[in-house]
């Protein structure tokens, strides 16, 4: 079997007497389309701050491409190819559109900490955050500021910062979330747009989007994995069915 | 105009801004007698304006900016006072110096705290300062501070003027413009812009993969150099040092000072600063014993009417007019 780009071994977490992971073995192909799927509360968001180090498990271990990377803090596995949206917008929000998808750039391109040339002038982070903008439809709306935009138009800057990092796994909590069906259609030919080199894990209620997006479908439930498999394979598992997916789903 | 024509437009020098530059030298030759309220009010825009880059852009809370002002004028006092060292920008590199390390060393402590007990430890840190001042009483004077200290001529040239403070006036001046200079870079520099971030959304810049304590250390350290120099100015200014540039009035001070001319603005710091200390001055000399009455009425007003500080407030009037216009 090939090194997968994120591979969670045994993954435990508790809150307290609460398990909100439990036993997680977990893998991400490279270049996969994986959705992550199960009932509310069942823990994954909780999952995805475990893969990115936002939260440190109780047990077990993340790899990411075979390397341990249980310790490493958040930035770090930034750096090494994780990015991720957030499911309730976190955004830079007294900033423009420009300016929120430039900062991601400029930390990955390694230039965030420079302090002698203006922001403004650094041609090669503003021509990249601008074709990320122009990619996700945003092009009319780069110079302004976050708050005055609407709300699905914000999912979409959630997409651009994280395509800012290049990353080689992309981690999408519920990108749909919140999203007027006018515009749910550029954020998801905008996911169904991505390059195949990135792998992605997408968190999402909508079954819709799932089953036409996804190639392998986890099912999450109260932090334990209940099934995992293809589309069809999914569908078709009756225990699936009686716990998450009901019998309104017709394959 | 495209967004990155306007990112770029915002980052260049404007032409008002030479404004607060030319009125502070026709300051000079208009007001020769209020040269000395004259170096007060800048030294006190360098203070703000060193409290405006942690405060303002990184988004760092503190009550104890004057820790840093105080190891700065007193840094530049003992100098004098104990080995006789009176030679001035030497003193404000050697304040700048001590300030800043001050700044690292309890910046790599607190910064690892967030809001009320980053509040209280800010406090905390200016507070042992103060103590230290008010105990070391040998190399401090204590209680009474230094008083009749004297300084050496600026670059070997200008003595320091006790009567008319022409000289305080330009050597403070031209100190401002140096580190104006410096902030004005930082702040529009890609580092400038990862501390908006820090203080705009500190989850999210994490998840950028941003060293964002390293960050908020290094915006620390050179804030806290930079309200050493205003210190040392201070000192040199005035001919004394006490207790009172460590205390918690000054802390709180600046940033009224910060909060009427508008923080995160750059400009925030000049107009803050020349706004309330000619209030205070006007008032304090039409009404003695109620002026601060009519200062506290200000800044309630400030607080209600113009939450970005007055600033803010020109902003906001230029946009609504920009709209009206289009």
């Amino acid at each position: 079997m090939s090194t997968a780009i994120i591979e969670t071994k045994d993954l435990c977490k508790n809150f307290g007497a609460i398990e909100v992971a439990r036993e997680v073995n977990f893998r991400l192909e490279r270049g996969a389309r994986h959705a992550l799927i199960g009932p509310n509360g069942a823990g994954k968001t909780t999952f995805v701050n475990l893969l990115t180090g936002l939260l440190l498990p109780s047990r077990g271990s993340v790899l990411l491409e075979g390397e341990d990377v249980t310790a490493l803090a958040q930035a770090k596995r930034v750096k090494r190819g994780i990015a991720r949206t957030f499911q309730i917008n976190q955004l830079f929000r007294g900033l423009t559109v420009l300016e929120n998808v430039c900062i991601a750039v400029s930390e990955r391109l390694g230039v965030g900490g420079s302090m002698l040339r203006p922001a403004g002038k650094r041609a090669d982070v503003i021509e990249e955050a601008s074709r990320l903008i122009e990619m996700l439809q945003l092009g009319g709306d780069a110079g302004r500021r976050i708050t005055e935009l609407p709300y699905g138009r914000q999912r979409l800057v959630e997409i651009a910062i994280a395509l800012g990092l290049n990353p080689r796994a992309l981690l999408l909590d519920e990108p749909a979330a919140g999203t007027p069906s006018a515009e749910s259609h550029i954020l998801l030919d905008a996911i169904a747009t991505l390059p195949r080199d990135i792998a992605v894990l997408i968190i999402e209620h909508d079954m819709d989007l799932v089953f036409r997006f996804a190639e392998r479908i986890t099912v999450l439930v109260s932090g334990a994995i209940l099934a995992e498999g293809t589309p069809a394979q999914i569908a078709a598992n009756h225990e699936v069915r009686a716990v998450y997916l009901g019998n309104a789903l017709d394959v | 105009m495209t967004a990155a024509e306007e990112l770029a437009r915002r980052h260049r020098l404007q032409w008002w801004e030479a404004l607060p530059w030319i009125a502070s030298i026709a300051c000079f030759f208009a007001f020769p007698n209020y040269l000395a309220f004259g170096a007060q009010v800048l030294i006190t825009i360098l203070f703000a304006l060193s409290l405006d880059l942690v405060l303002g852009y990184a988004g760092i809370v503190t009550l104890g900016h004057a820790a840093f002002f105080g190891a700065g004028a007193y840094t530049v006092g003992m100098m004098a006072m104990h080995w006789g060292w009176t030679e001035p920008i030497s003193g404000l590199l050697a304040a700048a110096l001590v300030a800043g390390v001050i700044g690292l060393a309890s910046g790599l402590v607190l910064l690892r705290t967030h809001g009320l007990t980053l509040l209280m430890l800010t406090l905390c840190t200016m507070a042992l300062l103060e103590q230290g001042a008010n105990m070391g009483a040998a190399w401090t004077g204590g209680f009474d501070g230094m008083p009749g200290l004297s300084f050496g001529k600026i670059l070997g040239l200008f003595s320091f003027d006790v009567l008319y403070y022409r000289s305080q006036y330009l050597y403070a001046l031209a100190a401002l413009f140096l580190c104006f200079v410096i902030v004005r870079m930082l702040v529009y520099s890609s580092f400038g812009q990862s501390l908006t971030g820090v203080r705009e959304n500190l989850l999210r810049m994490h998840a950028v993969g941003a060293p964002v304590r390293m960050r908020q250390v290094l915006v620390y350290t050179v804030s806290a150099a930079l309200a050493g120099v205003a210190g040392a100015l201070f000192t040199q200014a005035n001919g004394y040092v006490n207790l009172a540039v460590l205390g918690l009035e000054r802390s709180a001070g600046v940033m009224i000072v910060l909060i009427l001319g508008g923080y995160g603005r750059l400009y925030g710091a000049f107009v803050g600063a020349f706004a309330y200390m000619v209030l205070e001055h006007v008032l304090a000399k039409a009404y003695p014993t109620a002026w601060q009455l009519g200062v506290g009425l200000t800044l309630v007003a400030v607080a209600l009417f113009a939450r970005n500080g007055v600033i803010g407030m020109i902003e906001s009037l230029r946009r609504r007019f920009a709209g009206q216009g289009r």
